[in-house]
């Protein structure tokens, strides 16, 4: 696995970057127990924030933690694919739900 | 002799050409938990093959059923009594009251219904199609010495094992096996108090399991251990199935997976995942405990994770034999496959659209027009990836040189079989059609005719094919033709005439054959209102039909086991002449596979190349200078 | 007969054969947990008003919680990067971190776990009145927007806990069938402050206003008035169906993964004398499975928790 981009210095100086994400998550957690406290009228509002910053966190650990920033094109490919697919059994397993002509 | 009793290493078979302190491994290593792709895949092809027969033998005894409503089933009759008890009630004499045999009750029928479909696709063709024809010919294929990830491999098989005894000891339960149909639509599936539904579920846990395993194992072993020289466009297309079949896999069972464990918690913790509010059975609200369930699920949510990967696998099934079926046309016909490129792009088509066309199986749920349309749309396009696949395969045949031996015949015979599957879907693709055909024997004529003419025809072909890399024995000719036609005749008896019986109206999963749906006579009007005697009449002969689909398969059964050791052995490790990697192996391929080293230097289909001496060229060559591999564990 | 690739990367994809394995189990696993949260949605969406529960969840517990498994996140990958360096020592300490996260974060679901189970809903035949009842205000409906019909006043069912004579804490997984059984014509429930019908946000601002209602004093309950009762358990409502199959799921994940992490860091470590390249790439690997079960929490915190 060694390569040029795995030299001792690099290392050390991912080291700091993983604290700094580290503190990114922490603060992301604090900041959406604080949403539950606050009040938006129309409560996709709530949904909307909340959802925002669990996907900045999971991005975080994704890019950072699990090092997808810079992975090999392989593991990019086959992880869009599988993003495609989640979105399309969430997104029409909803649609059906919605435009249906009886009880649920 | 007994002074050479320390150097036994000198004694030792050609394939282990090494030095003196390596040990045989035991009986259980070797054979039960090997990690050896070549006997996995054995492990998997057998025990498939004997789930194979253990569903026809259900399907048997339902199609007697069928035929013959209340009467007694013949020979097994009192064996399945003996088995299952009162669910195989007695047939009595009218007037004598005498014992005449046994039947199948409502329940049991329904049972074995649920439990053919079960078996016949997580336990015989996928299992066979995927797992043992893509365990054995893929690393050979690619030039890698093994699976990328061996015990793992050797675990996928175990708990697959295991799946599959659970499924079958669900017939011993009191109550019997799961009787919602293979499809265990909630509430039915929850609802049914006995305990057939939960080992039924557990069993499907332990098979998605082993299938991911195994996909895992197949993507990375064919991204990571091609050969040197064998670029992506280098690799039979048989290959290039079991990669799209992989990824269908991996990605498509999770949901079910998902599915399944909430309907484990709706029968053991009571939960109403799939259970609506107000849900009444037998006049009752639902209760447990001596009180209402909570209510508030959705029986739609269950079918929606069903059919997602219910959808895509039926390409699981279908895309390996035709990666089989392609190689053989190839080399049965001395010419390259026409249309290479078209054949790999369609097959990824083919995977990726397969994952959004799935809610064609829900049409009469009261979809909305909108989504009713989508689906549609793409149940269409997918449909062109297939016709391509299929016309590439037909077009190879044009000014071949074909030979016409079994594996051939069982290939050529796909063709036209999975033609008329695939048309006689279409009606079944568009709703307004859909909404007279749904449910219908019109749908079971369909699928068996994809899957059974179909799918098991390339398996069958691919048996044929590469029994001679794995015993170095052909399987006998004669017998082979003798098991073709046959089986070629009755599968076309028995499935054709159910198209017509589907649009007459007749409805699946009908203990009594429709008796109760015959023709009667309306007094008001004069018109016979019903099934009509021809319609029902059909189910005799389709019966004796399969009757005789199961006895061709004796001199299959037979031909299997007898040419093992009394087959006629082959001339050289290429006996077919082929061009691909897995006939440059020695006979049968040791651990390790190859002797030495090998490079890609061509395309996978290079027959009858204008100028070359042979009509086939060697997709691979010993590296130069390679030392041979010595074959140790 | 070696397979090629195990510690090494294969040039053309640039990668090692188990980093490749790995990614593709995860992406199946995306597979898996993403039909849940999309039950969750569908279930959820479908739920009647009113009744999908808010405020049961104990949050100062469920954040901690999320810290853990953060910080055993960031120690799994301190921990890589120390091997890499080749200080085995530092290694060690911080997967062992890792592990006791692992073990605080699951102690701690238990603890949650058995909370639950034994905190009760009672359903009535008939609903309370607030007339009848009024210590029970906090447990009336409380219409917060015009969409929701729901009548003030009356109290269908009530939260809480309940002794039965001797039985000084209920047992867990009582039912009315479990009283019936019993010979129980009686309980006394405790209810709590607010129902779960009154939205969490809701609830802290009548605290806010100084308008939240007294704790209410215990009541007598006659099993032949109930319609059902359950505790906070899967079979309870769909609500608690799914939190329970979603993290429960998730715990056994957690701790296949540590059993793996640790399996590597104890028995397995011997294989850093002997090929180094090949166990910091087994290290990676499992750290890359934890990691994603920290991603799955970092979704099903809010989710579940604080919506």
């Amino acid at each position: 696995m060694g390569d040029s981009h795995h030299s001792p210095e690099e290392i050390k100086k991912h080291m700091k970057l993983y604290l700094a994400v580290f503190g990114g998550l922490l603060l992301g957690t604090l900041i959406t127990v604080a949403l539950y406290y606050i009040y938006f009228v129309q409560f996709w509002k709530t949904v909307a924030v909340a959802l925002l910053v669990a996907t900045i966190k999971a991005t975080l650990v994704a890019a950072f933690f699990m090092h997808l920033s810079n992975e090999k094109k392989t593991i990019y490919r086959f992880l869009l694919v599988t993003v495609f697919f989640f979105a399309g059994m969430m997104g029409l397993t909803l649609w059906a739900y919605a435009d249906h002509t009886m009880l649920k | 002799m007994s002074t050479h009793a320390h150097a036994h290493d000198v004694h030792h078979g050609a394939d282990h050409g090494h030095d003196a302190h390596h040990h045989e491994p035991g009986f259980w290593t070797k054979y039960v938990f090997s990690c050896d792709h070549k006997v996995i895949g054995i492990q998997y092809g057998v025990t498939a093959l004997v789930f194979l027969l253990f569903g026809f033998f259900l399907m048997l005894m339902m199609r007697w059923q069928i035929a013959h409503p209340g009467q007694p089933i013949p020979f097994v009759g009192g064996l399945l009594h003996m088995v299952v008890g009162e669910a195989a009630p007695a047939v009595k004499d009218e007037t004598t009251g005498a014992i005449l045999g046994y039947m199948m009750s409502p329940d049991l029928y329904n049972s074995f219904g649920a439990m053919h479909g079960t078996i016949m696709v997580f336990l015989a063709i996928v299992p066979l199609a995927f797992a043992a024809f893509g365990n054995y010919v893929v690393p050979l294929q690619i030039g890698a010495p093994d699976m990328c990830f061996p015990r793992i491999n050797m675990a996928s098989f175990h708990v697959f094992f295991w799946g599959g005894v659970v499924m079958l000891a669900s017939f011993f339960l009191p109550g019997g096996a799961a009787q919602a149909g293979w499809t265990s639509y909630s509430p039915l599936a929850t609802v049914i108090p006995t305990m057939g539904q939960t080992f039924w579920l557990i069993g499907m846990v332990l098979l998605i399991t082993s299938s991911l395993l195994g996909a895992v194992n197949f993507i990375a072993t064919i991204i990571q251990l091609r050969a040197p020289g064998m670029t992506w466009m280098r690799l039979p297309f048989f290959v290039w199935a079991q990669f799209v079949t992989a990824f269908i896999l991996l990605l498509a069972f999770p949901p079910l997976e998902a599915a399944g464990i909430m309907q484990l918690m709706d029968k053991v913790f009571h939960t109403s995942f799939f259970l609506p509010t107000g849900l009444m059975i037998s006049g009752q609200i639902a209760s447990v405990d001596g009180q209402p369930i909570s209510g508030g699920g959705s029986p739609l949510l269950w079918q929606h994770l069903f059919w997602f990967l219910g959808h895509p696998e039926v390409y699981v099934l279908i895309l390996p034999a035709m990666g089989i079926v392609s190689e053989i046309i190839a080399n049965n016909t001395r010419k390259p496959l026409w249309g290479y490129r078209s054949l790999v792009y369609s097959a990824l088509a083919v995977g990726f659209l397969s994952f959004i066309v799935w809610a064609h199986h829900m049409y009469l749920t009261g979809m909305g027009t909108k989504i009713s349309a989508f689906f549609q749309t793409t149940t269409m396009i997918i449909s062109i990836p297939s016709v391509i696949i299929l016309t590439c395969l037909f077009i190879t045949l044009w000014g071949g040189s074909i030979r016409f031996n079994t594996p051939m015949l069982f290939a050529l015979a796909f063709l036209p079989m999975f033609g008329i599957g695939g048309l006689t879907g279409l009606p079944l693709g568009f709703n307004f059609s859909d909404l007279q055909l749904h449910d219908t024997y019109y749908v079971i004529a369909h699928f068996h005719y994809v899957v059974a003419p179909g799918t098991i025809f390339g398996l069958l072909a691919g048996i044929y094919y590469w029994y001679p890399k794995m015993t170095g024995r052909y399987m006998s000719e004669f017998w082979g033709k003798v098991h073709f036609w046959c089986s070629l005749v009755f599968m076309n008896l028995v499935f054709q005439p159910m198209f017509a019986q589907g649009m007459a109206g007749m409805h699946r999963r009908m203990y009594d054959g429709a008796a109760t749906y015959a023709g009667v006579l309306d007094p008001a009007t004069g018109e016979v209102v019903g099934l009509s005697e021809a319609i029902i009449g059909m189910n005799k002969g389709i019966t004796w039909a399969a009757v005789g689909l199961g006895l061709a398969q004796i001199p299959f059964i037979i031909n299997f086991f007898y040419s093992v050791r009394n087959g006629k052995k082959v001339e050289s490790d290429n006996p077919w002449e082929a061009t691909t990697l897995e006939w440059q192996t020695p006979t049968p391929p040791p651990h390790g596979n190859f002797a030495h080293p090998v490079e890609v230097v061509r395309g996978p289909y290079e027959y009858s190349v204008p100028g070359e001496a042979a009509d086939f060229s060697l997709q691979g060559q010993e590296v130069k200078g390679a030392q041979p591999q010595p074959a140790h564990h | 007969m070696e397979i090629p690739f195990t510690a090494k990367p294969r040039q053309d994809t640039g990668l090692y054969n188990a980093k490749l394995g790995i990614w593709l189990f995860l992406a199946s696993e995306v597979m898996l947990f993403g039909a849940l949260f999309s039950s969750y949605i569908v279930l959820r969406l479908g739920a009647d008003a009113g009744m999908w529960p808010h405020g049961l969840m104990n949050i100062p517990i469920g954040t901690f919680n999320t810290a853990v498994l953060i910080i055993s996140s960031v120690t799994v990958v301190l921990a890589w990067s120390y091997l890499k360096l080749g200080d085995f020592k530092k290694y060690k300490f911080f997967q062992s971190i890792t592990l006791l996260c692992a073990a605080g974060f699951v102690g701690i679901k238990s603890f949650e776990y058995r909370e639950k189970w034994h905190h009760y809903e009672v359903w009535f035949k008939e609903p309370l009145t607030l007339e009848q009842q009024p210590g029970l205000a906090g447990h009336a409906f409380h219409a917060d927007n015009e969409r929701r019909q729901i009548r003030q006043g009356q109290i269908p069912s009530l939260i809480g806990h309940f002794n039965y004579g001797h039985h000084e804490h209920a047992g867990y997984f009582w039912t009315l069938g479990t009283l019936k059984e019993k010979k129980i014509t009686e309980i006394e429930f405790q209810p709590d402050q607010f129902h779960y019908r009154i939205p969490a946000r809701i609830q802290a601002e009548m605290k806010k206003d100084g308008k939240a209602p007294e704790k209410p004093a215990p009541i007598k309950i006659k099993v032949e008035d109930i319609k059902r009762l359950s505790a906070f358990v899967p079979a309870h409502s769909t609500f608690f169906a799914i939190y329970f199959t979603l993290t429960f799921l998730h715990a056994l994940h957690v701790v296949g993964g540590a059993i793996v992490i640790a399996w590597i860091w104890g028995p397995g470590a011997a294989l850093w004398k002997t090929d180094p390249e090949r166990y910091t790439n087994r290290v990676e690997v499992s750290g890359l499975f934890w990691h994603f079960v920290d991603l799955v929490w970092i979704f099903l915190f809010p989710i579940l928790y604080l919506l």
